[in-house]
């Protein structure tokens, strides 16, 4: 029992666990609506896209944040751009642009090697990270959590029906900007915990898992966040045993999670499906019993 | 000057070792260069990303259970591809999710497994790959891998072209859809296996899109699209290996931005899709 | 493998199909048809067409009943390369690098060796069929370039090539002005006389009684197939479309100032109406009834 407790008295635990919880439930709230949109591997673009920005702070001693930023938002200016001025497909442009932004970044570490860990920025590292580092992870997380609190079924409408929406009188574009800016700030969150190549399971698994179990919007997030958050509890206080690889242990939960839910879910999971089917061939045997 | 140039061209390749990368990067780089342009026109290019990044639990299980890597790599990679169709097939899910969720849970469980066992590999080499430390049994692996599948793309093209164009109809004429589907998920699982030892799991990512994608905008002809995105390929796999060498810096990411830049001088100046051209054409 | 002495025929017998999910498509669905026929493919979205489609082409298995093509099951039928399918405008990827003589060579695939080598007689097939659809002078030109008519006459162009004996289109007349309706519906026609078997998924009403022989109406099952004059009628389409089709009938009263007691009826979804004017059918080139209450 008390070797259960050990983690939580290290101070770096408590505000590692703090810290990764908080950014696993506001990125698990994201996945809700990239899942449903189908923008789940944008979300992995963004995380290979910032390397260079957090690779080019280090080297200069700029804050991560901002660095990461700068690099997400060129990457999404140029996915944009392309996309608009030719008819490649968009998947090949998504591919195209974060794997030159990643190799980028690692052309930069390579020039000079000494001044950044890349298995840092690629692998994540919330155990080893700094209090300053922590302190803005947090405070992006919290200011994406109340701007969500206060948007959420603005964001949901506008993506649900975009004309809809602006008859009513939302602001659509500027609702879309900011959820990407929000998404590319618990990107840049995330890095840190789970690390650039993990992000996507963050921001795809809580939400496609809570699709399988709900129909209604509200729930979906509600259902959502509550994986996220606890897997990611979970994942940090785990690894502390494991010392280390909170990320690869964070995402492998939720991925435990998916599994399950995905054969057991009572409405949509696979045996649920493979009932019915049963249900209707035994119909055709019996048809006394009702059907059309 | 002509011989100052040339002195550049044979300071390098002076050293086995860079030959050896030479070789390997032409290699690589046409074969990933050939499956682009399929990848690019069945919009998969996706698919790929999700597959390199899922080998990772492969390469380790395999190191624990002594087999070889590459073998456990492919595996893994085959695994993640198969397993997205079937989930994709019994679930409500959009495909990209499904891709998101199982290539990150491999790559996890990767990770959770590399760093328990700490083998000797090291884990830079497997995601960015380690085309300097390549050795002679590489090159010949890699070598027949890469011969193979070529071969097999470019006797069968017509095939795998008619499947990416128009499923129903290859479908109708009484081709077996089903079997060009799992080909062209081995061969991709092979490619990119042939890949790691030189640019690891990411970057292969990018060899396996922007040939392709250069070429799209530069051909209306699917056998042309073939020979431009195999030329730029080699061309950017011999200059990065050149450029990376006197700057010192990593070959892999060198080569993954010449293409880039090939990309980016492709979209501006294209004769018929190029944005320049376009405008000065309205 | 070049001459077929198959008879065209289609048999679609009592099938149900179930997808995956367990949502049930289409059930107890059976209609059979001859050679040298057009027939229609008619039920509102979501009625089953494309299942049905699908089924025909051996993409989903029904888990009752079964689907026969020239007496064979249909994975034998298609490996002896007698069935041909012209896709819907929306499904095909018109940035494809192909230009539309490649296209119309995919028709020749099955006849080729393994490795797709054009002979002689497939370059002269190619270049007989671009001929007969009067695409010739455009042969080098990638797909994308064409007009929405001229499209359709490539992917016909590619069945005549094939010499796919049993055709599936599925909606060949989205986005085609009338004149180039008019040329497919020739096209189709004259197919027809050389012992073809067609199927049509349309939702052009109007047109169908110009060029369909037989008439199939889908909604989850069969609801009625045969001879297009016995099945085509308001009755049954009112069955078919249920709600969704407006349905407006002028009396005898209202058309006329005399005795003459023959009625106008106006039937539509969204394309172009089929109006019935008395016993006789006839098309109306312009779309006149309000057609927005769905908007």
């Amino acid at each position: 029992m008390e070797d259960l407790l050990l983690p939580f008295q290290y101070d770096y635990m408590n505000k590692a666990i703090f810290a990764a919880t908080f950014i696993g439930a506001v990125c698990a709230m994201l996945s809700s609506y990239l899942m449903l949109k189908g923008w789940s591997l944008i979300g992995d673009a963004l995380s290979h896209s910032i390397v260079p920005g957090v690779a080019a702070a280090y080297m200069i001693g700029a804050p991560y944040v901002l660095g990461a930023f700068f690099s997400g938002l060129l990457a999404s200016a140029a996915m944009g751009f392309i996309k608009a001025k030719s008819n490649l497909r968009e998947d090949a442009i998504i591919g195209l642009i974060f794997t030159s932004f990643f190799a980028l970044g690692l052309f930069m570490v390579s020039l000079s090697p000494t001044s950044v860990n890349v298995k840092n920025i690629v692998l994540g590292n919330i155990l080893g990270v700094s209090d300053e580092d922590i302190f803005q992870m947090v405070l992006i997380a919290g200011i994406s959590f109340v701007v969500l609190i206060f948007t959420w079924k603005d964001i949901m409408v506008t993506f649900f029906d975009e004309n809809h929406a602006r008859t009513i009188g939302i602001n659509t574009k500027f609702l879309t900007i900011l959820f990407f800016t929000l998404l590319s700030a618990c990107t840049i969150a995330a890095l840190q915990t789970v690390g650039a190549l993990l992000v996507i399971g963050l921001i795809v698994t809580p939400g496609a898992t809570a699709y399988l179990l709900c129909d209604r919007f509200g729930q979906l997030m509600i259902v959502s966040t509550i994986i996220g958050s606890v897997t990611s509890f979970f994942g940090a206080y785990i690894s502390f045993f494991l010392d280390g690889a909170t990320g690869g242990i964070i995402i492998l939960l939720q991925t435990l999670v998916f599994i399950i839910v995905f054969f057991f879910a009572p409405k949509y999971g696979l045996i649920a499906a493979k009932r019915k089917i049963k249900q209707a061939s035994e119909l055709l045997r019996n048809p006394a019993n009702g059907g059309q | 000057m002509m011989a100052e140039f040339f002195e550049y061209l044979i300071e390098p390749m002076q050293y086995a070792f860079m030959q050896r990368a030479l070789l390997m990067a032409v290699l690589v780089g046409l074969v990933c260069a050939i499956f682009s342009c399929f990848l690019v026109l069945k919009g998969w290019s996706l698919m790929g990303d999700a597959v390199s990044h899922a080998v990772l639990p492969g390469i380790v299980i395999a190191y624990i259970l002594a087999i070889p890597l590459s073998i456990g790599a492919f595996v893994a990679g085959l695994f993640c591809a198969v397993a997205t169709g079937y989930v994709k097939e019994n679930s409500r899910l959009k495909e990209d999710s499904i891709m998101g969720i199982i290539f990150s849970g491999m790559f996890a469980l990767g990770l959770v497994i590399y760093l328990k066992v700490q083998p000797e590999i090291h884990l830079d080499h497997i995601l960015f790959g380690n085309i300097l430390g390549v050795q002679a049994a590489d090159l010949w692996e890699t070598g027949i891998i890469c011969i193979g599948t070529l071969l097999l793309i470019i006797l069968r093209r017509h095939d795998l072209l008619l499947y990416c164009f128009d499923q129903a109809y290859a479908r109708a004429i009484g081709l077996p859809v089903k079997l060009i589907h799992y080909t062209l998920l081995v061969m991709l699982s092979l490619t990119i296996v042939a890949s790691l030892k030189a640019v690891g799991v990411i970057l292969v990512i990018a060899m396996l899109i922007a040939p392709g994608a250069i070429a799209y905008l530069l051909s209306n002809r699917f056998s042309s699209m073939l020979i431009i995105a195999s030329s730029v390929a080699v061309g950017s796999s011999i200059a990065g290996v050149f450029i990376s060498f006197y700057l010192d810096a990593d070959t892999g990411a060198t080569i993954i931005l010449t293409q880039t830049i090939i990309f980016i001088i492709t979209f501006l100046f294209a004769p018929k899709s190029g944005i320049l051209r376009n405008k000065t054409a309205i | 493998m070049a001459d077929y002495k198959f008879n065209p025929t289609l048999k679609v017998d009592d099938i149900t199909v179930t997808y995956n999910n367990g949502h049930t498509a289409i059930h107890d669905a059976s209609f059979e048809l001859e050679a040298g026929t057009i027939c229609a493919l008619v039920g509102v979205n979501g009625s089953g067409k494309s299942t049905l489609f699908k089924s025909i082409m051996g993409f989903i298995k029904p888990i009752k009943g079964a689907v026969t093509l020239s007496g064979m099951a249909v994975n034998a039928a298609l490996k002896l390369n007698i069935v041909s399918y012209v896709p819907q405008a929306e499904d095909v990827d018109w940035n494809f690098p192909v230009l539309v003589e490649d296209v119309v060579m995919m028709g020749r695939y099955g006849h080729m060796n393994f490795l797709r080598i054009p002979n002689k007689k497939d370059k002269a097939m190619v270049a007989e069929a671009l001929e007969k659809v009067g695409m010739t002078e455009f042969s080098q030109r990638q797909i994308g370039e064409l007009s929405g008519g001229q499209k359709k006459r490539v992917f016909l162009a590619r069945s005549i090539a094939q010499e796919g004996q049993i055709i599936l289109l599925d909606e060949p007349f989205t986005g085609v002005d009338v004149k180039t309706e008019l040329a497919i519906m020739e096209l189709l026609k004259e197919m027809r006389d050389e012992g073809r078997l067609m199927l049509v998924a349309t939702h052009n009403l109007g047109s169908i009684p110009d060029f369909c022989d037989h008439t199939v109406l889908l909604n989850r099952t069969v609801l009625a197939a045969g001879a297009t004059a016995d099945v085509f009628t308001p009755k049954n389409l009112e069955k078919t479309f249920g709600g969704v089709l407006r349905h407006f009938t002028l009396g005898g009263d209202d058309l006329h100032d005399d005795d003459d007691a023959r009625s106008l009826s106006v039937i539509t979804d969204d394309e172009r109406p089929l109006v019935i004017y008395g016993k006789e059918t006839k098309k109306s080139k312009h779309a006149t009834s309000d057609k927005d209450e769905e908007a």
